[in-house]
């Protein structure tokens, strides 16, 4: 059965392993040995081969960690091209920040280096609950061959964990429902920077996929670390830090605000959708398609309050 | 760890070869034709207009809640009804039977929505009469979606109820429309649990009996179809302070029951 099982796969990865390999994508070194490709504030297309969250890596005395593989297979396969540009060390981890499919379906580009595939311990369950309908929706976009795959992850975190890229330590932070309910940090100890995943949204309007409060709550958590500067998952490659979350703060402080009042006057769930969070519709990109959803998810927890 | 990657890798192929059905008008006709006759057998179905209207929004921002409202101006008296979510696994979502206390002006409810799909809410009158109003929506996945993101929570909340007026305007000159939450995750046996990797069992709300004193307002036979934690909106016909009551029962055979003043002081 196993060599059943082995074979369509092994013939998969000696496919793609003789693909021609794509051309590295370009990354900036924000601080000394992180580099990260920003992505671009828009939603998946055929063009922009779903080419859409910051994602990049970690490179240590000894070994390397990707930050989230990438969106589709040409992007994960241009990120793993533009480390081999960059070092000759081995790439040894491969962190999922958490299981959107902008974020980790680049995961199968990096099946040859043999990482460990590291995520929260809740991304597994999001992965088999949720993987196959992303996975259908990415190839309706960019079809069967370059949609690429996400990669089950072998190493959980609960709470924390570090990683060593040999001197160079990580810090892993497993939070609460945030933005998913599978969101996990880094912390990079040597440069003061903490790579904050879709916790941290910069100018592209957040995307509440877990809680309101949450999220707010897991803010001020990273807010205490002694960090200087962070990586949006979302957003500029690199912001000061905890400044950059002032915006994504006064956002969710609004929603709140607004969603308690309307519902102290009695208003419903539509009403919120139509009136809450408009006036921060000038301050963000893609607001108009994702402030509703936002406000659905933010009434539905607050009306229990 | 490369037997983990192997079985993921086998299980997203072997979920991208599933099929999809019900694509085109011409399905949604059809299969719309085979409900009406497994629900309302050979009785003829009339043009609501006028009589009974159905508004969702045309595309849904969340499918695990999608807002439906059903207003019934009248002067038609309205015994009972039903709510059909066309392209859902169960697609009778809702029956209300209305009782002597009730005002079926208007009803608000949240509902699951698995594809796009035509929406139907068929109302009978007292005389026997059915009419039909009709709702195209855009949404997916709302059946199958783990809405449920605090495990922990859902379970210590269960069976806790919250009714309140709603309708904005200054407290006793509201609309007269009060709102009932009950905290259930009404599980339909489609999601996953996130650490187990095990289906979560079915357990979901199957009637919400509303009474004032021991007057029925509405009594609901409800199914997997309605939300989590699902919410009915409902006009109250008279302002006596008489309390209204709610009973609810689910598939576990729990039994949930609370007593309100009536809210918003004495709309």
């Amino acid at each position: 059965m196993s060599r059943l099982l082995l074979f369509p796969v092994l013939t998969w990865l000696l496919a793609s392993a003789a693909a021609a390999s794509p051309p590295p994508v370009a990354v900036t070194e924000v601080s000394p040995g992180i580099f990260v490709r920003q992505g671009l504030f828009e939603d998946a297309t055929a063009e922009n081969d779903d080419a859409i969250a910051n994602i990049g890596f970690i490179v240590g005395p000894q070994s390397v960690a990707v930050i989230d593989p990438g969106g589709s297979r040409g992007d994960g396969e241009r990120l793993r091209a533009a480390i081999a540009a960059e070092t000759d060390r081995p790439i040894r981890y491969v962190v999922m920040t958490h299981g959107h499919p902008d974020h980790i379906f680049g995961g199968s580009a990096f099946l040859p280096d043999h990482p460990v595939f590291v995520g929260h311990q809740r991304l597994a369950g999001e992965l088999v609950d949720r993987g196959a309908y992303y996975r259908r929706r990415l190839v309706e976009i960019l079809g069967t061959e370059r949609a690429g795959d996400w990669v089950m992850p072998s190493l959980l975190v609960s709470d924390r964990a570090e990683l060593d890229l040999g001197g160079r330590i990580l810090d892993l932070q497993a939070h609460g429902a945030a933005h998913t309910d599978n969101d996990l940090t880094i912390f990079d100890r040597q440069t003061g920077t903490l790579w904050a995943g879709d916790l941290l949204f910069v100018e592209r309007v957040p995307a509440i996929d877990g809680s309101l409060t949450g999220w707010l709550e897991e803010l001020g958590r990273l807010k205490a670390l002694p960090a200087t500067r962070a990586v949006p998952g979302h957003g500029p490659p690199i912001v000061p830090w905890p400044a950059g979350a002032d915006d994504e703060e006064r956002y969710f402080g609004t929603l709140a605000a607004e969603i308690r009042a309307l519902l102290a006057r009695g208003g419903d769930i539509e009403t919120a959708v139509a009136q809450i969070g408009l006036g921060e519709r000038d301050k963000w990109r893609l607001f108009d398609d994702y402030n509703g959803r936002n406000v659905t998810v933010a009434f539905k927890e607050l009306e229990w309050e | 760890m490369r037997r983990i990657v192997l079985i993921a890798a086998l299980a997203v192929l072997a979920a991208t070869a599933a099929a999809r059905a019900g694509e085109d008008d011409g399905d949604r006709r059809a299969r719309w034709s085979d409900l009406r006759h497994a629900v309302f057998g050979d009785r003829s179905l009339e043009d609501g207009a006028g009589i009974i209207t159905l508004d969702a929004p045309p595309r849904a921002l969340d499918a695990a809640l999608v807002p439906i409202t059903i207003d019934l101006p009248g002067p038609a008296k309205i015994q009972t009804l039903y709510v059909i979510i066309d392209e859902n696994p169960s697609p009778l979502a809702g029956t209300f039977h209305f009782g002597p206390a009730a005002d079926p002006r208007e009803l608000r409810t949240r509902v699951r929505v698995d594809a796009y799909t035509l929406m139907h809410a068929v109302a009978e009158t007292e005389d026997g009469r059915l009419f039909v109003a009709e709702k195209f929506v855009k949404a997916a996945g709302g059946c199958s979606a783990p809405s449920t993101k605090d495990a922990k929570l859902a379970l210590e909340r269960l069976g806790q109820m919250k009714l309140k007026q709603v309708g904005e305007g200054p407290p006793g000159q509201g609309t007269g429309l009060v709102q009932l939450l009950i905290s259930h995750p009404n599980f339909n046996g489609m999601q996953m649990d996130q650490l187990t990797r095990n289906y979560t069992p079915a357990r979901f709300i199957q009637d919400v009996k509303v009474t004032r004193g021991d007057a029925l307002v509405f009594d609901l036979a409800a199914d997997i179809s309605l939300s989590e934690d699902p919410a009915i909106t409902f006009a109250v016909a008279d302002k006596s302070p008489v309390p209204i009551t709610v009973e609810v029962h689910d598939s576990a055979d729990a039994t949930f029951t609370q007593s309100f003043e009536v809210p918003g002081n004495g709309i």
